[in-house]
């Protein structure tokens, strides 16, 4: 079972890397969103400082959800996710590489990218940390409740569009937490409690939602 | 081995078969026949277990398929119209990934073997989005080579967009699936396509509803 989760993963990150455009699209999507608000809001570095985790979150969150729709698109279309359906491996486990093979994909590069974001809004280097710790421990939450979203929508007109008023909503609470963990940090107190929080919804999403996107695949079919 | 009780199956207002019944036997070759939308598709995906019936039931060695899952879909190789092929993998990669998930871990050599036996050791390199429609469907094939243990095929119109030489390897390949203990159910539009003498038949235009559509 683990060398097929291996060689899932493992295809899915050749897939990716033949297909880099769609990462980089996603990536530079972040980074304009991300740039634009400075760019509104205009160069007052105090009012910056204080919007700036809760924007820096807010854009991750947008281009984490626009690599969504990719999560099972390609294999339903070209019949594979028919043979994962009916595959010797069971499909929540098969999930789970596809959904972290997504995650190294399309939200790795975020994690990475964030705390040179945070520079444009003055963020100090220890709230700049916690970020870029805050984004791993939040995001693959991210990942495994939008691609239950995913699978519901896969096959329909228009999924995208329902695929993200499914999902954001019930990003809220990773981005309150997320948002909340580097304000503590840049106003000097601890943010160990939110980055727990975090990396506690990360652990719940990840044993009950394999088994939510299982079961919405397979009503996609029926 | 594989016995199938009262199935029905509707699409939107329209039943499309009702009170299908029959049992294959080790060594069963079935055709499933059938006009343009009579569906024998759907069949086959309620066979292995794609779809869900609205009435009746798949049994296999006695157990209802829906309870087996994995345990049954071990044993089932499933070819549709798609051919699972990932355009940006060639056609090595799609095969080891296809054998992979269907639980049958193979080595390079077997899977080199097994394209060259449908002529496509040339293009093997190649990603799958640069060969032909033919091609394709032989890329796909080629996992019936692979999959002998497997002892169930369901085969969904195997033969399309194959050459004369692809054709005839590929009814090699069934009738020695068969004559080693396999099944196989399969459908298909061209009239010659496998010695009639051993195939049992099933027509869906026989059990449809009578109303037009």
């Amino acid at each position: 079972m683990l060398s097929v989760m291996r060689n899932v993963i493992a295809r899915d990150l050749t897939l990716a890397w033949r297909r880099r455009a769609d990462v980089f699209v996603s990536v530079l999507f972040f980074v304009i969103v991300a740039s634009l608000f400075p760019l509104g809001i205009g160069p007052e570095p105090k009012l910056l400082r204080v919007i700036g985790p809760g924007v820096v979150w807010v854009a991750a969150l947008l281009a984490s959800m626009l690599a969504l729709s990719r999560l099972f698109a390609d294999d339903y279309a070209d019949g594979t996710l028919e043979q994962m359906l009916i595959g010797a491996t069971p499909l929540s486990m098969i999930v789970i590489a596809k959904v972290f093979a997504h995650w190294i994909a399309a939200n790795l590069p975020l994690v990475l990218i964030a705390p040179l974001l945070g520079l444009q809004f003055g963020l100090p280097a220890d709230a700049l940390a916690v970020l870029a710790l805050a984004l791993a421990l939040g995001t693959p939450s991210l990942s495994l409740i939008g691609a239950i979203g995913a699978a519901l929508t896969l096959g329909l007109r228009g999924g995208g569009v329902l695929l993200a008023l499914l999902v954001l909503p019930l990003y809220a609470p990773v981005l309150i937490l997320g948002s909340l963990a580097v304000e503590a940090t840049a106003t000097g107190m601890t943010a160990q409690p939110y980055l727990l929080l975090l990396a506690a919804m990360s652990l719940a999403a990840l044993s009950l939602a394999p088994w939510a996107i299982a079961a919405a695949l397979r009503i996609s079919y029926e | 081995m594989l016995e199938v009780s009262n199935l029905a199956c509707t699409r939107g207002e329209r039943t499309l078969f009702r009170g299908v019944s029959f049992a294959l036997e080790a060594r069963g070759l079935l055709h499933v026949a059938g006009t343009n939308g009579s569906g024998k598709t759907s069949l086959l995906r309620i066979l292995c277990g794609l779809g869900a019936a609205d009435a009746g039931e798949v049994r296999w060695r006695g157990e209802p398929t829906r309870a087996l899952r994995e345990a049954y879909w071990r044993e089932v190789v499933y070819l549709g119209h798609a051919n699972a092929l990932k355009d940006d993998l060639s056609a090595t990669e799609n095969l080891r990934i296809a054998c992979t998930l269907a639980g049958r871990p193979t080595t390079a050599g077997a899977v080199r073997n097994a394209l060259d036996s449908f002529g496509l050791a040339a293009c093997a390199h190649l990603p799958v989005r640069a060969l032909s429609q033919g091609q394709k469907r032989r890329s796909a094939l080629a996992r019936l080579a692979l999959s002998g243990q497997a002892p169930m095929w369901i085969l969904d119109e195997p033969f399309s967009a194959l050459d004369v030489a692809a054709v005839s390897h590929l009814e090699t390949l069934i009738l020695a699936h068969v004559t080693g203990g396999g099944n196989v159910i399969f459908t298909t539009h061209q009239t010659a396509a496998i010695d009639a003498s051993i195939t049992q038949r099933f027509d869906l235009d026989a059990v449809a509803e009578k109303d037009p559509c």
